[in-house]
């Protein structure tokens, strides 16, 4: 190898480090900036909690959409399954009341509900896209359909509400925290922060980027494809029953609009974060800068309203496209 | 109580029918109902009330038969419609049109044919098609809840404002709100837009309360919205500073403004049982002489500690 093939390569690998991985992180900084400029409470302890206390439901559920992404799947069905979770989630626990009493036993069986439903809910979608091979968008749009439907039926077309003592003994779930910082906001972190370890150190976060890649070829290479690429769905599922966990304590209750669209708001999040939508490579960090992009958007606008509330999804779209924009440039200059 | 009572002259009204028409008793009636489906709260309620009024109706007149179809989107409801008309023969429609642009030329279509139709909630947007049109009063809504505010707060102070889904319906209630409280020297701090969701409302309550120290009161505008508003409010710590007035009269506000909670003071009326009221009225024109042609708008009330008995329906999932 030439030392000029050598330098090429180095320019290339430094321009896709600069553009893949600061671009949203520049404009995350942008919007930061921006919000400061305009409001001086943006920076406020309350305020900083409130958007990340929120984030965090959809940054949990990213996070898994990464992997399934990254594994060049699809899951359409997260929003109507975190309301389903829900629904039954706080279902069973008004169920149990008489059976176990309200306490703190009574909270942990309800996590764990949340927890098995969403296990359950993700092995479904897997085992239907990688044994019966059906097209995860198909299959994830169908029971999209069926979460949201489910969830309306168990409450007849109108709200399930948690017990109102053991919302209050649940409640500090969203609203507590460890030396003032949030629970959902810790939880989200540790999610991050595990993510980013399974994707880069281990066999099963290279399998996922190698089965995206190349599914022919990752099946060569003895990786085990199907089973890798259930495990996706497996871990979002379970990742959608913990965000659930965090969701229920906030308002006590479930219904037909809860988690509408989130499913939307996650998939842009994993793509604004720098995570190819067609599959093989994957950013958890870039995942966690996207999720703030998208709540920074609403809570500034909400803060300064500079422009007519009607005009909010506009700016939300031009920022996101923006966002993957100023990542993308340079690669097809390249 | 109105409900109520409206119901029993319906009832009456229709024993009397059964009585005379019980010569023609062989001729039977069909009748089909499409709404949307149960996706909000106001939803869900008015669905309960459908399919409560259409069984209470088949058993006070055996010779009424029903179609019930309930949609998620506008052009489902146009196949329903057309379905209704093609297979099952119908003598009536009673729609809540989904949108009314889209709807107007299926439902104009019924009507030529000779059916009588029944438009409830949301108009179409050509005048005439409808015999009977069935709705709640939005101007009347919003306006309830200005005089509320105008009355109760004093020149200077803040209010915030949460709106719907941007829609006509959404602006006709604002406008009027704005109507009612114009010259009160109320300061309106902001108005976004929470989309009747209780989560979106949360999120936007909570940036209301970081943007503004001084918050008087709040127009939640819907009772789903109320609830999330609440919600933000209490985490902040902030529930003895403001009060809030939602809409419609879900159970659990009703509730709470029947028990005297110093937070919700009031809430206005925008009954989903509107769809009961269309539903009897277009059986009693179809068996009985009863003129039911023209226009029913429901007004919206005020509900206080005081009357907020008559309003709760415990058995409702609204």
């Amino acid at each position: 190898m030439t030392e000029a093939t050598m330098n090429t390569q180095r320019k290339i690998n430094l321009r896709r480090f600069n553009f893949h991985v600061l671009g949203p992180l520049l404009a995350l900084i942008a919007l930061i900036i921006l919000g400061a400029l305009l409001n001086p409470n943006f920076l406020s302890y309350g305020n900083v909690t409130n958007v990340l206390a929120r984030s965090a439901f959809i940054g949990i559920i990213a996070i898994g959409m990464t992997f399934v992404i990254t594994a060049g799947g699809i899951d359409l069905s997260v929003g109507s399954m975190a309301a389903f979770v829900a629904g039954v989630m706080i279902m069973c626990m008004n169920a149990l009341i008489p059976a176990m009493g309200v306490g703190i036993p009574l909270i942990v069986v309800g996590m764990c509900i949340a927890l098995l439903t969403g296990f359950a809910a993700g092995m479904l979608n897997g085992v239907l896209i990688s044994k019966v091979k059906i097209e995860a968008f198909i299959v994830t749009l169908g029971s999209m359909g069926i979460y949201r439907s489910l969830v309306t039926w168990l409450a007849d077309g109108g709200t399930l509400s948690l017990n109102f003592d053991l919302r209050g003994l649940y409640r500090p779930v969203y609203y507590d925290g460890l030396l003032g910082i949030s629970w959902p906001i810790i939880v989200f972190a540790v999610v991050a922060i595990l993510g980013e370890l399974i994707m880069r150190h281990t066999a099963f976060g290279r399998h996922c980027a190698a089965i995206g890649a190349n599914e022919q070829v990752a099946r060569y290479s003895a990786v085990n494809v199907d089973r890798s690429r259930t495990a996706t769905y497996v871990l979002l599922g379970t990742l959608v029953g913990l965000a659930t966990i965090m969701y229920v304590p906030r308002l006590g209750s479930a219904s037909g609009s809860t988690g509408v669209l989130w499913e939307l708001e996650a998939i842009a999040a994993v793509i604004i974060g720098g995570t190819v939508l067609k599959g093989g490579y994957g950013r958890i960090w870039g995942t966690v800068v996207g999720v703030l992009i998208l709540s920074l958007i609403d809570n500034i606008l909400n803060l300064a309203s500079i422009v007519s509330p009607y005009l909010n999804g506009a700016i939300q779209g031009v920022v996101v496209i923006l966002a993957v924009v100023l990542q993308r440039e340079r690669k097809t200059a390249d | 109580m109105k409900r109520r009572t409206l119901l029993k002259s319906a009832m009456l009204a229709g024993a009397l029918a059964t009585t005379t028409a019980a010569v023609a008793q062989d001729e039977s009636y069909t009748i089909g109902v499409a709404i949307p489906s149960a996706t909000h709260g106001f939803m869900g309620g008015l669905n309960f009330h459908a399919r409560e009024t259409i069984a209470r109706v088949e058993e006070t007149y055996p010779q009424i038969n029903f179609v019930l179809a309930t949609a998620g989107d506008a052009s489902k409801m146009v196949n329903d419609v057309e379905d209704m008309v093609a297979t099952r023969d119908i003598d009536a429609l009673v729609v809540l049109p989904f949108e009314s642009e889209p709807l107007t030329s299926p439902v104009q279509a019924v009507a030529e044919q000779g059916i009588w139709v029944t438009v409830v909630d949301r108009g179409l947007s050509v005048e005439g098609i409808e015999d009977l049109y069935v709705a709640g009063d939005n101007p009347g809504f919003g306006r309830m809840a200005g005089e509320y505010f105008a009355e109760n707060l004093e020149e200077g102070d803040n209010i915030v404002v949460l709106r719907g889904i941007p829609t006509t319906l959404d602006n006709e209630r604002v406008e009027a709100f704005e109507a009612a409280i114009e010259g009160s020297g109320i300061n309106v701090l902001d108005m976004q837009h929470g989309n009747w969701n209780r989560d979106d409302a949360f999120n936007v309550m909570q940036d209301f309360l970081s943007r503004y120290d001084d918050i008087d009161a709040v127009w939640a505008a819907d009772d789903d919205m109320a609830v999330g508003v609440l919600e933000a409010i209490s985490q902040a710590g902030r529930e003895e500073e403001m009060w809030v007035v939602g809409g419609a009269g879900m159970k659990e506000i009703i509730r709470r403004v029947m028990e005297g909670d110093p937070q919700i003071p009031v809430d206005v009326t925008y009954p989903p049982a509107q769809i009961s009221t269309a539903i009897e009225l277009t059986a009693l024109g179809l068996v009985s002489n009863t003129p039911v042609t023209g226009e029913f708008i429901i007004g919206s009330q005020l509900v206080t500690p005081e009357n907020a008995e008559q309003f709760y329906f415990p058995d409702s999932p609204f």
